[in-house]
């Protein structure tokens, strides 16, 4: 913390550059630390509700057509196709920004009730997250080799059974690399939110270029706060991913030369 | 060997399309019946196993099984399947699952069997195929021979009534064939019905009770091995047998 409490004592005139980004964060480092948090917050649940609606939309739109089910329920199977398709088309063929106003005052206008910024904005991104994921989870579903679902159904077991302990898991393993970009995705685009007042980390960079008139420092702590956060989440995902491939050794058991023996093997799945 | 039918196919027909696979098939199989079908690719051999596990739905015909025809649905197809298990040419074990999962999770969602239970069942049957030493391998770790016998042992940790094996030594390298039918061949002396399809000549000669000729998508010829291999009366037997035994 010396150089903060040293750039304070330098006279505004004589400020050099990271001096100025110095004093800035030392003085306003409040507001982009509550800032950031925000930003963390919204694009971290919006992520993982997103990621749920995702799961439970490409879940529904892979269950199998039966020629032998009858017209109600291939007709309601029709509607629900229709909705979950006009969903997703809507959401991802609008900006999110264009999204975050109409939703906000919208709803206002409709209602006459205004959302609380911040529920807004966790809405609007999971929404949107929620469109993109449903067509990642769908992809990752047909991924799977017919194989397993055959062999699943071989031994008496139900689509859904299958779902949930043999496909599932194989799919959510291959579409964490893209659970992880949508992530980081988030994180970055929540900037838009500021056009209805949630104080997310460009909200807040936006209120001390305000009031410093320092537009250049100010934002250039902003960058490093936004690269640092996708940095990092970038790595815990890597980090989930490895633990996901699980161990790449096994243990023989009760084998004669030795008891416990490890055999170890590269590059397994 | 003249139980009880167990399975009784009666004009079956499949068909993709316009394209008619199987055209009529009316077979038996009796309980404990070791069935190999032979036929060249394209036959409708594959398809027809298909049918009997339902993993492809007959257009028209029937198949009784003990009696109930299955497709007529008054038999619950889970309850069905859990009693007909089937052994793949790819193998298809869970790629997610470790070797004693693979054999346990069936047993667990369909049999509703405890878990302590279900592990001992799959155990016993694991070490049956020679595979209880790698139950804590997945199945990218271990050789398709390996596949193939936790494949098997998984079909049999259901106890089903019946196996059907779709070319199950196809997809293997040749020094891995022989101990999956080592294991395929002392399944067979346990009373196990089974239905085999197979290119594997000197097994089905060996170890079928009945050999059923297949050829674009009809049965031509079917009888006791030595019959078959011996002194097959139809044309088309003969030359088919010509070509694959040299």
């Amino acid at each position: 913390m010396g150089a903060p409490l040293l750039a304070l004592t330098v006279a505004a005139a004589d400020r050099s550059f990271f001096e100025w980004v110095a004093y800035l964060f030392a003085r306003y480092g409040s507001m982009f630390l509550s800032g950031a948090e925000v930003t963390l917050l919204i694009s971290l649940s919006g992520t993982i509700v997103g990621f749920a609606i995702g799961l439970l939309i490409g879940v529904v739109r892979t269950v199998p057509r039966r020629p032998e089910a009858s017209w109600p329920a291939k007709a309601l199977r029709k509607v629900v196709d229709v909705l979950l398709m006009v969903y997703i088309e809507v959401f991802r063929g609008t900006p999110m920004i264009v999204q975050a106003m109409v939703i906000f005052y919208g709803t206002a206008q409709a209602f006459g009730v205004r959302i609380p910024y911040l529920l807004a904005g966790f809405a609007i991104v999971s929404i949107n997250t929620g469109a993109y994921m449903a067509e990642i989870v769908r992809g990752g579903i047909l991924s799977i080799d017919k194989g397993q679902f055959e062999a699943a159904h071989s031994i008496g077991m139900t689509h859904g059974q299958t779902m949930m302990n043999v496909v599932l898991p194989q799919a959510i393993r291959n579409i964490l690399p893209a659970l992880g970009n949508e992530f980081v995705i988030n994180i970055k685009d929540t900037s838009v939110l500021n056009v209805i007042s949630v104080s997310e980390l460009f909200f807040e960079t936006k209120s001390v270029a305000g009031t410093s008139y320092k537009t250049f420092e100010t934002f250039f702590i902003a960058s490093v706060m936004y690269l640092v956060m996708t940095f990092t989440v970038t790595r815990i995902l890597r980090l989930i991913e490895r633990k996901m491939e699980g161990k790449s050794t096994y243990t023989i058991h009760g084998s004669q030369t030795t008891p416990e023996s490890e055999i170890r093997i590269r590059g397994g799945v | 060997m003249a139980d009880a039918p167990f399975l009784e196919i009666r004009h079956l027909r499949k068909r993709f399309g316009t394209n008619e696979v199987l055209r009529d098939i009316d077979f038996t199989v009796r309980k404990g019946e070791v069935v190999c079908i032979i036929g060249a690719s394209g036959s409708g051999k594959s398809t027809l196993l298909r049918c009997v596990n339902l993993l492809e739905r007959p257009t028209e015909g029937e198949i009784r099984h003990e009696g109930r025809n299955i497709l007529d649905g008054s038999v619950p197809i889970a309850t069905y399947r859990a009693q007909v298990g089937m052994v793949f040419q790819q193998f298809n074990l869970f790629n997610n699952l470790n070797v004693l999962e693979n054999c346990v999770l069936g047993q667990m969602k369909v049999l509703k069997r405890p878990r302590a239970e279900a592990v001992a069942t799959a155990m016993r049957y694991l070490d049956k195929v020679g595979m209880a030493q790698y139950i804590q391998a997945r199945p990218a770790q271990i050789s398709g021979g390996q596949k193939q016998r936790v494949a098997i042992a998984r079909a049999l940790s259901m106890e089903p009534e019946a196996l059907l094996f779709d070319e199950p030594t196809s997809a293997l390298d040749p020094e891995m064939v022989g101990e999956v039918l080592k294991v395929m061949r002392d399944l067979a002396h346990t009373g196990l019905t089974m239905l085999v399809v197979t290119h594997e000549m000197a097994f089905a000669s060996e170890v079928a009770d009945r050999v059923v000729f297949m050829d674009e998508g009809v049965i031509v010829e079917e009888g006791v091995p030595s019959v078959i291999f011996g002194e097959p009366k139809q044309e088309r037997t003969r030359t088919f047998l010509k070509r694959v035994l040299r």
